[in-house]
């Protein structure tokens, strides 16, 4: 009943004139921001992130569950309509969409992507709702050294367990847990890695390093590729409708989509790619019609779409409950909190219930919102996919530089932003995953002030790790998730001896 | 640049490999120096100084794991690339930088960097483009400054308006 009660109070926070009017111009944001070539829903965030500034808490926070839900359909439609998914969470969706938008069918597509994401982002918001409380009972029961072993987990499954490498994934999270000690250390005062730059004492802020990898890295990437490929944009031809048939192939797909992505994403494990592609997989074994896969079958876009938008709601759990984000776009929203002095977590539950239940009802009205949205102006959305790329890739940097300007006009801070850009463009070059920098300059200070907070109360005694019996078993699980991909990948070379 | 590069033939030394390695050992190596000159000054528990070191020893581990990949031949192939257009945008981005560093102002600073980009991405019509920018990082500085009150860097064309 309780959650009843939080959610029809967050709900009349978030239906508040000028709330709407948030949550409206955030979706719109985020969808136009989506749906730009190569910019997935992190960096949609990463670069509106500045817009927001000026807001309130309540509101900017509304406006950000817009922004992330907008960035996520846009996403979509530019995987639809060009094939290049801003993400590897779209990759499923680009497998089937692109060849039904070639085919002529670019309308259901669309229709069937969008009202998929409704109903699963409506569905897993829901569970969001339930899920959240109960969890947020469980962790108030956290100790330091139980959170310490949370963020184990979460480096270990965000890096390694997931990735197509584990030495590169870990990498990854080393350098950004790295530059998680520039600054000050917070319990002694003393400068680390700041080699006497000034500017340096504060650390790395959050956004420069997104922004720099995704945005300025993308850009250069893309150009020193640039003629390898020619990206072709499908016009959207016949019905924006979903015939009967459609319907009839598209509702369990949905479900099933949600029932893969809700609960993945809301373990602290992170990553869409895993239940878009079992969707897709499963979609593919199920259907009546397995001719048409490989040349534009609904259901591989119903499903995987679905399971993409419910396992970005399922990553909100540990987000808003723990403050533990386990995506790069969960990374920005934990940002997005912090600008303003807030930490997500049971404490913020219990100190500002509507600032948090206003943001989950928001989510229901964000997610409406781009339903009725999305469909009608899906001509204005493929006049933004027509920019073209000069024109694109030089707007999308003036954007990225202005968050900087705006927020720090330092000489410093903007060579950092240049210099993150070379580095994640020589990350995309290499194949190094780039989210679990931005998770380790995140939690790498939480964890790191969580344990020494956890050895203070223990006298120094390391064994108060293993004592607590909720940090023994984190510890366990990141222990076994950070072998496994050893282990299996040792098993596999035995059996390739083998043949 | 050469465009379709065959692809790297596995199970051969891999020299940007062997570099990674490097830059990550001698990552580890700044970050020993560094924790060097702090002082503990946690009666119980850890100070300051552990946690730089654990990174570091991370990152060694790390280097060492690139370096085996690396020697054998382990990691990705990669497509040939174009360097010039990066170049391009990194003149951009310096531009940038240097022109709010001498307090030319946001209008001048963004324009270079987008017409630096753009012809980066094969774009030859400069002049126009550069009528574009300045039409555009205008009015940018027009909403952001004056409507949503973010106080952007000014020069000489910003006191203008």
């Amino acid at each position: 009943m309780d959650t009843f009660a939080a959610l029809a109070h967050g709900m009349a926070v978030a239906v508040q004139p000028m709330n709407l009017l948030y949550a409206l111009i955030g979706v719109f944001l985020g969808t136009a921001v989506g749906v730009l070539p190569g910019i997935g829903p992190a960096l949609t965030v990463a670069l509106l992130l500045p817009v927001t500034y000026k807001l309130d808490p309540g509101g900017s926070l509304i406006m950000f569950a817009g922004i992330y839900y907008g960035g996520m359909y846009g996403g979509s439609t530019t995987a639809i309509l060009i094939n290049t998914p801003g993400e590897s969470a779209s990759m499923a969706t680009a497998l089937e969409g692109n060849k039904m938008a070639k085919a002529g069918r670019g309308g259901p597509a669309l229709a069937t992507s969008a009202i998929g994401s409704f109903v699963a982002g409506t569905i897993a918001t829901i569970g969001l709702a339930f899920l959240a409380p109960w969890l947020v009972d469980f962790a108030v029961r956290f100790g330091p050294e139980d959170y310490f072993a949370l963020m184990c987990v979460a480096f270990v499954t965000v890096s390694a367990t997931f990735g197509d490498s584990p030495v590169r994934g870990l990498t990854s999270l080393f350098i950004g847990l790295t530059l998680g000690l520039v600054g000050i250390d917070k319990l002694t005062g003393q400068a680390r890695l700041a080699f006497g730059v000034p500017e340096l004492l504060d650390g790395v802020e959050v956004t420069t390093l997104a922004v720099g990898l995704f945005a300025v890295g993308e850009a250069l990437y893309v150009a020193s590729r640039r003629h390898h490929t020619e990206e072709k944009l499908e016009p959207v031809r016949g019905s924006l409708w979903m015939t009967r048939e459609d319907w009839k192939r598209s509702w369990k797909p949905w479900l099933r989509g949600t029932m893969f992505g809700f609960p993945i994403g809301a373990l602290p494990a992170g990553g869409a790619e895993i239940p878009t592609f079992l969707s897709y997989s499963t979609e593919k074994r199920l259907t009546n019609h397995p001719e048409e896969f490989g040349k534009g079958a609904i259901e591989g876009v119903a499903g995987p779409e679905a399971a993409n938008n419910a396992s970005a709601a399922g990553t909100l759990v540990p987000l808003l409950t723990l403050g533990l984000p386990t995506s790069a776009t969960a990374a920005m929203m934990l940002a997005g909190f912090q600008q303003y002095g807030l930490n997500p977590g049971p404490l913020l539950f219990a100190e500002r219930p509507d600032l948090v239940w206003g943001l989950i009802a928001s989510l229901f009205i964000a997610n409406m919102m781009l339903l009725v949205l999305n469909l009608p102006l899906v001509g204005l959305w493929v006049r933004l996919l027509a920019i073209p790329q000069p024109w694109l890739y030089a707007g999308i940097l003036v954007f990225a530089t202005m968050g900087t300007i705006a927020a720090k006009p330092s000489v410093v801070e903007l060579s950092m932003l240049a210099g993150f850009g070379v580095l994640g463009f020589l990350m995309r070059r290499f194949d190094f995953p780039i989210a679990p920098v931005v998770v380790g300059l995140i939690l790498g200070p939480i964890a790191e002030s969580q344990l020494r907070r956890a050895l203070a109360i223990s006298l120094g005694d390391p064994m108060t790790l293993l004592q607590s019996p909720i940090s023994a078993t984190l510890l366990g699980v990141a222990l076994i998730a950070l072998l496994a991909p050893f282990v299996l990948k040792g098993l596999g070379r035995f059996k390739a001896n083998e043949d | 640049m050469t465009s379709g590069d065959p692809v790297q033939p596995p199970r051969r030394v891999d020299r940007a490999g062997l570099v990674i390695a490097a830059l990550l050992a001698a990552l580890a190596a700044v970050l020993v120096w560094d924790s060097r000159g702090l002082q503990s000054a946690a009666m119980y528990g850890m100070g300051p100084e552990a946690m730089p070191v654990v990174v570091a020893s991370g990152l060694a581990l790390l280097a060492i794991g690139n370096f085996i990949d690396a020697l054998r031949g382990n990691l990705p192939a990669r497509e040939s690339s174009d360097p010039v257009p990066v170049v391009l945008i990194l003149i951009g981005l310096a531009l940038l930088i240097a022109i709010i560093g001498f307090g030319g102002g946001f209008i001048l600073a963004t324009s270079a960097l987008f017409v630096t980009t753009s012809a980066a991405f094969g774009r030859r019509a400069i002049l126009i483009d550069a009528i574009i920018a300045l039409a555009m990082s205008t009015l940018i500085y027009l909403a952001f400054d004056r409507l949503l009150t973010l106080s952007l860097p000014a020069g000489p064309l910003e006191r203008l308006l």
